[in-house]
């Protein structure tokens, strides 16, 4: 009887250890989140939350920091993934071509990718010290006047999108080096055939076969690009000003050195759409670019 | 000899963990466990408390002593050391949390002691400090004692202060025949004489971070006769961060800052600051005293032997420097040892271990400390006398006294950045104004 019940159900019980993990560690939080993001809570014992509705929601729109902060996340993340994309499948041919010393690059091309985020940014911001970082230095021995990197409203952001660059593109690199030793070898033969120069082989072969690798390798650096905390908390903590308080510092900013965690929370859940929204619309770009060919 | 030392202690520490593990946190069990031992001797036998502290060189000598501590009562002490932020961080999360755990630990009066008394965090102190005569709490510095009071309530012991003083380099003055500035305006002549940007040497230096200076400029602030706010939170206060005195003392500070500073200096919180200035590459430096060591110590500094230490200049309104007790330990209000507890703090601020602290280069806030010999003897003669005497006259608060203190100094920081990166200090400082207008009254509401 028992056994007949289990046969029936089999499909529950076996996807049951899935359902309770997601309710567990993501639908619960999320709810948790949109939760607290309606009241207004200092963790303070003798005020309790009080209820403000879409407060949090409202003073977060109509505030400046907020809008602010959307500019600086997409600027950072749009500039950083233009160059590390193209810089990206730029070396990824070139590496992938026999050469001496080739696993030597590749190995290489690893390290700062392996480093944690907190080390880099502790050496980048030895690099980026005005007076006697080697940033500065390099400037001086080339008779050019010193920057001030990290120190200055206009610089803070592009100083940032350099390091990551330097960190990250490496992982472009990897993902469409294996999208090149994927690709088949008998259009290359026939554009041979009709004496194709090695750029219109590039560009009309390569990079249209390679696009839905390339694409893949652009969601996964945009996601943790919108999501950049640690290289600018521990180098800027969004300073100067608040020139690099992307909307992740300020989630930070707005929890732990304010503690209004209602407004932090309604903060992350408007992050949280937008972040959606970008994503959804990539992978509607990726589908269509997918049934091309 | 020495290793057959450390491993007994080791064997003792090993062997109270674990009577305290078998006993099972209960104290009344632990003391008839421990029936070999006279009770007396050892009167928190099979005891722990633990302690969150920031890292710094108070708790490094703290736990130098630790050991004798611990043989003298049996108790075993978990001191766990942190940076500034994480402290504050772990606090408040273990704090709201109601947890048992820290027994004790370090705050800094000026910054949370509202919100704590607020929350009922601290358990008050006042019977404590009555029991024992040789502690002498009377001895304690009279304007610290008051800062960690609320309410009619001690809440904490007050360990080290801060004076707010200025740093300079002898051999420049003496090389241009200078004297060493009086008055802010002075400082800044001997700044603007000073910058040589094109041979590395800048007029001056000091916390530029938005966050971070706002304890900087209090000095200044209050030097011109401005403050950041006027009133009692409680009754009602009026932000004045945008009054002409205010902005006078924003505005010298940010042109210190913009004219004579090195590039980069908006990033700037004291390390980085202390750190230029250690460089020799900064004629003059204003900063708390306690961090003398940053540029004294051979070890970190070029210009080790070169520096020198004067009262902070005099301003429009006199002389006016800060003097706070920066950082006061402790009971949270939740913790079952509260005996125990109380049993370390004395210990670790009775007028033995003040004295040993304060000769490795923390100044205390024990007059008796002061008074004797031993107590300066260690210190660069100007520094300590600038310090006693900023401990006369100085202002006992550095920031914006509300309950959301983070908040508030970023709203305050902003009004110097934006005068150093050379938009209108006057709109700056009444954005400003306005913001911390909100900020208290919001938490008056609380």
């Amino acid at each position: 009887m028992s056994s007949t019940w289990i046969d029936r159900n089999i499909k529950w019980i076996f996807s049951l250890p899935a359902v309770i993990f997601i309710l567990v560690m993501v639908a619960f939080p999320i709810a948790y989140t949109v939760r607290i993001s309606l009241y207004e809570w200092s963790m303070s014992a003798s005020t309790p939350p009080k209820w403000v509705g879409l407060g949090n929601y409202a003073g977060l729109l109509t505030g400046d920091r907020f809008w602010a902060s959307v500019g600086r996340t997409f600027f950072h993340t749009g500039v950083s993934i233009v160059i590390e994309t193209i810089l990206g499948i730029l070396i990824a041919v070139l590496v992938s071509r026999k050469f001496k010393g080739q696993k030597t690059t590749k190995t290489l091309l690893m390290l700062p990718m392996v480093a944690t985020p907190v080390s880099i940014s502790l050496v980048w911001l030895l690099i980026y010290e005005p007076s006697i970082g080697l940033a500065n230095q390099i400037l001086k021995a080339l008779s050019l006047k010193p920057l001030p990197w990290l120190g200055s409203v206009d610089l803070v952001l592009p100083s940032l999108i350099l390091v990551d660059v330097w960190q990250w593109t490496p992982m472009i690199v990897l993902i469409v080096v294996a999208g090149l030793t994927t690709l088949p070898t008998d259009p290359y033969e026939s554009a041979s055939v009709d004496g194709a120069t090695a750029a219109q082989k590039f560009f009309h072969i390569t990079l249209p076969l390679l696009m839905p690798t390339i694409l893949t390798a652009v969601i996964l650096r945009l996601i943790d690009l919108l999501k950049t905390f640690d290289t600018i908390y521990a180098t800027t903590q969004g300073g100067p000003n608040y020139a690099s308080e992307t909307l992740n510092i300020m989630v930070f900013n707005e929890a732990f050195t304010y503690f209004k965690f209602g407004s932090a929370s309604a903060l992350m859940m408007l992050f949280f759409l937008l972040i959606m929204v970008v994503i959804i619309a990539l992978i509607a770009l990726k589908k269509r670019l997918g049934g091309l060919h | 000899m020495k290793l057959a030392k450390k491993s007994l202690i080791a064997c003792a520490a090993a062997a109270l963990l674990l009577t305290s593990a078998c006993g099972g946190g209960g104290s009344g069990q632990a003391e008839n466990k421990g029936g070999a031992e006279p009770a007396k001797a050892k009167p928190f036998e099979g005891k722990k408390i633990t302690v969150f502290v920031q890292n710094h060189p108070w708790t490094d000598t703290i736990k130098a002593a630790l050991p004798e501590f611990e043989a003298a009562t049996g108790m075993k002490v978990d001191i766990q050391g942190f940076s500034d932020t994480q402290l504050q961080q772990k606090l408040a999360v273990q704090l709201t949390s109601r947890s048992e755990s820290p027994d004790v630990f370090m705050f800094r009066p000026y910054m949370d002691r509202i919100q704590y008394a607020k929350n009922g965090w601290l358990s008050p102190l006042d019977d404590n400090v009555k029991k024992n005569p040789n502690y002498e709490f009377g001895d304690f510095l009279k304007s610290a004692v008051d800062e960690n009071t609320a309410d009619g309530k001690l809440l904490g012991i007050p360990i080290f202060a801060d004076q707010f003083v200025l740093y300079y380099r002898k051999d420049l003055l003496e090389k241009h025949g200078m004297a060493v500035p009086k008055t802010l305006d002075e400082l800044k002549e001997a700044a603007k004489k000073l910058h040589d940007p094109a041979n590395e040497m800048y007029g001056f230096v000091a916390r530029g971070e938005r966050n971070s200076l706002v304890v900087g400029v209090s000095s200044y602030l209050f030097a011109q006769g401005g403050d950041f706010l006027k009133g009692d939170l409680s009754s009602g206060a009026t932000a004045t961060v945008n009054t002409p005195e205010a902005i006078s003392g924003f505005q010298i500070y940010a042109d210190l800052l913009r004219n004579y500073a090195p590039q980069g200096v908006l990033n700037m919180a004291w390390p980085q600051a202390a750190g230029i200035f250690a460089q020799g590459k900064a004629a003059f430096f204003t900063e708390t005293g306690s961090v003398y060591q940053n540029v004294t110590d051979p070890k970190k500094s070029l210009v080790s032997d070169k520096v020198g230490f004067a009262m902070f200049p005099a301003g429009s309104n006199g002389v006016k420097p800060f003097n706070v007790a920066a950082w006061s330990l402790g009971i949270n209000a939740n913790t079952k040892n509260k005996d125990a507890s109380w049993a370390f703090i004395e210990w670790a601020t009775n007028k033995e271990n003040v004295l040993k602290i304060q000769r490795n280069g923390v100044p205390g806030l024990r007059n008796s400390v002061w008074d004797k010999k031993e107590g300066t003897e260690t210190y660069p003669q100007d520094l300590a006398a600038a310090i006693k005497e900023t401990m006369k006259v100085g202002i006992g608060h550095n920031v914006p006294q509300v309950i959301s203190v983070g908040e508030a100094r970023d709203a305050v920081g902003t009004i110097v950045v934006k005068a150093v990166l050379g938009e209108d200090i006057k709109a700056a400082a009444d954005k400003a104004n306005a913001e911390l207008q909100a900020i208290i009254d919001k938490d008056k509401a609380k």
